[in-house]
């Protein structure tokens, strides 16, 4: 079967249609999944807390607040257990990393010492930088106590206290880089909020 | 300061080819001589810092205001598919000896990665257009730099005497191996 | 050719990944794991499927100087869709596949099949053809997966069975190319000794 040669008209009227299609298709498919992946994200975000925050059962508040020399703002999620301030989640990020930019959750008692620490979004490489988000392993955990507030978070290679991950400094620094800036968004939100 | 660690980065660090594995189809497939490479490095130089160039403005412009942004990959490949026969036909008429030398590989770039890979990439960073571009640029030498050194490697090794088993693709990608195990030396310079 | 043989000789006679080399890039990136090689294979199998199925259906309708437009809208339009159900649905894998789902457009497998394949054979052929060379390469993404994670995590699916680190090489970016460059020196090997048992 010889296929007779085309038209101009047939061939834009084709692919018009296929495009057309095409688009409508996936409209269909993005309303459908608007829901779930929004879900998704949310309960990302609200696992992250539980996990930085252990035990708490109060209410959160939202802010959001740009740290002095930043592009991008930090949300804070301020907690607020029977009426008092005690502590936050803050959804903090660095652009120092390996491959960009990391977000990730960082969980502060009221005098911003940290509890916890969890990843919400990176592209590290696996193997190396990836290891952040091993909960178990020593770098993590040994950022729980820790209040950068009163010393800034540095790798030990910079003349700071922490250990860096073996062959990822740029990983571990970075992660220094964003722990600090949500503790600095947090003292910033908490000045805001006792003015 | 910023642009100048962008392009070691993009060129050394995080190689396009050796550590990001975009691009390993023409990576594989042109490099068995130095001069082709070049041609598809040349090619692929131009085509990508052009494509990523118009998909971020469409991006910026089209996509994120009309919040349509489900339609991205659709949208990326036609471009870079237009863009691609476009630059053919243009080259054909205005310089037919760079036609002639780039020709061939122009229509294998639509399906190389590399192109819709870094046009992606740039909107998943942020980057502004001119960011885009540096970074679409550096990308694209750092492509260069990868295929022709591994063609001068592979043109060493149709010389030696490999193993039966080992022959054509095998040998190239373990070769392909040892090379990004060199580049991996590069990991602390940024 | 019988049905069966359409299926099945993308898995091994015919593997898109171990002995035509199609599909490189994702084949070396996202083999970190077991967990990401399999969800990479099951998505391209499905996007394979869809548009192996699509354009048989449509091949008489499309003129043949737009024929390679319209399959990668045709394509590109199952892979949005595969992202955005993974994004929806399976949240942890799209972040660790992250911009390779994308790059299933680019997949040469795909257009590749689409080419050589749909636009010339009928739809159930098309879609056997589809399915096998999809498993084929979930197969050949799961064998190298599982070597690189054995070897360069100590884990199995995310379950470790050694202390500490495995040989850190092997998940990182050259142990990718020598764990796929020895997997199909390995197949050649085995096709020739399968090869050389024929003709005795």
């Amino acid at each position: 079967m010889a296929k007779k040669e085309s038209t101009l008209l047939q061939l834009v009227v084709t692919l018009t249609l296929i495009a057309l299609l095409a688009g409508v298709a996936l409209a269909a498919v993005y309303t459908v999944t608007k829901t779930p992946i929004e879900m998704a994200q949310q309960q990302k975000k609200t696992a992250a807390i539980n996990q930085v925050l252990p035990g708490f059962q109060g209410e959160l508040k939202d802010c959001e607040c740009t740290v002095e020399g930043d592009k991008d703002p930090v949300t804070v999620h301020l907690a607020y257990q029977d009426g008092q301030c005690c502590g936050a989640a803050v959804e903090t990020y660095t652009n120092k990393a390996f491959s960009g930019r990391f977000d990730i959750m960082v969980g502060l008692d009221a005098e911003g010492k940290v509890l916890g620490t969890a990843v919400l979004k990176h592209s590290e490489t696996p193997g190396l930088g990836a290891k952040i988000t091993d909960t178990e392993s020593h770098f993590i955990q040994q950022f729980v106590g820790m209040n950068p507030a009163e010393k800034e978070l540095k790798v030990k290679k910079d003349g700071g206290e922490v250990d860096a991950i073996t062959a990822a400094t740029i990983s571990s620094r970075a992660f220094c880089d964003a722990v600090n800036r949500a503790v600095a968004a947090f003292n910033q939100v908490k000045e805001e909020n006792h003015e | 300061m910023e642009y100048i660690l962008m392009i070691i980065g993009a060129v050394l660090v995080n190689n396009i080819i050796l550590a990001q594995f975009l691009g390993i189809c023409p990576f594989l497939g042109v490099s068995s001589k130095v001069d082709t490479a070049l041609g598809m490095g040349a090619a692929v130089l131009f085509v990508m810092t052009l494509a990523t160039l118009v998909t971020s403005c469409i991006q910026a412009y089209i996509l994120v205001p009309l919040n349509i942004t489900f339609l991205q990959t659709i949208c990326f490949i036609l471009v870079i598919a237009a863009l691609v026969q476009m630059v053919e036909i243009i080259l054909k008429k205005i310089s037919p000896s760079l036609y002639q030398a780039l020709g061939i590989f122009l229509p294998l770039i639509t399906t190389n990665c590399a192109v819709l890979g870094v046009a992606i990439l740039v909107t998943q960073k942020d980057f502004s257009i001119l960011q885009s571009t540096v970074y679409a640029i550096s990308s694209a030498l750092g492509f260069i730099l990868a295929i022709v050194i591994f063609a001068g490697l592979r043109e060493q090794l149709e010389l030696v005497n490999v193993p039966k088993g080992m022959k054509g693709v095998p040998i190239a990608l373990i070769t392909a191996g040892i090379l990004a195990m060199a580049f991996m030396g590069f990991a602390n310079l940024v | 050719m019988s049905k069966l043989n359409i299926l099945t000789k993308g898995f091994f006679k015919e593997n898109p990944v171990l002995v035509l080399v199609l599909g490189t890039c994702p084949t070396l990136a996202v083999t970190t794991s077991v967990k990401n090689a399999l969800g990479m294979g099951l998505a391209t199998t499905f996007v394979l499927l869809m548009s192996n199925t699509i354009i048989s259906l449509l091949k008489n309708v499309i003129p043949d100087k737009v024929r390679i437009p319209s399959f990668i809208v045709i394509i590109a339009t199952f892979v949005s869709m595969i992202d955005l159900l993974i994004q929806g649905y399976a949240p942890s894998l799209a972040s660790s596949l992250g911009i390779f789902i994308p790059l299933i457009v680019v997949n040469c497998i795909v257009l590749g099949r689409a080419e050589a394949f749909a636009s010339k054979n009928t739809v159930g052929d098309s879609i056997l053809d589809g399915l096998g060379m999809g498993i084929g390469f979930t197969i050949a993404l799961t064998i190298i997966g599982s070597v690189r994670e054995i070897l360069g995590s100590g884990s199995f699916f995310d379950h470790k069975f050694i202390q500490g680190d495995g040989i850190l090489i092997f998940v990182l970016a050259p142990g990718a190319f020598l764990v796929f460059g020895f997997t199909v020196a390995l197949v050649r090997y085995l096709q020739s000794k399968k090869k050389l048992k024929t003709e005795n």
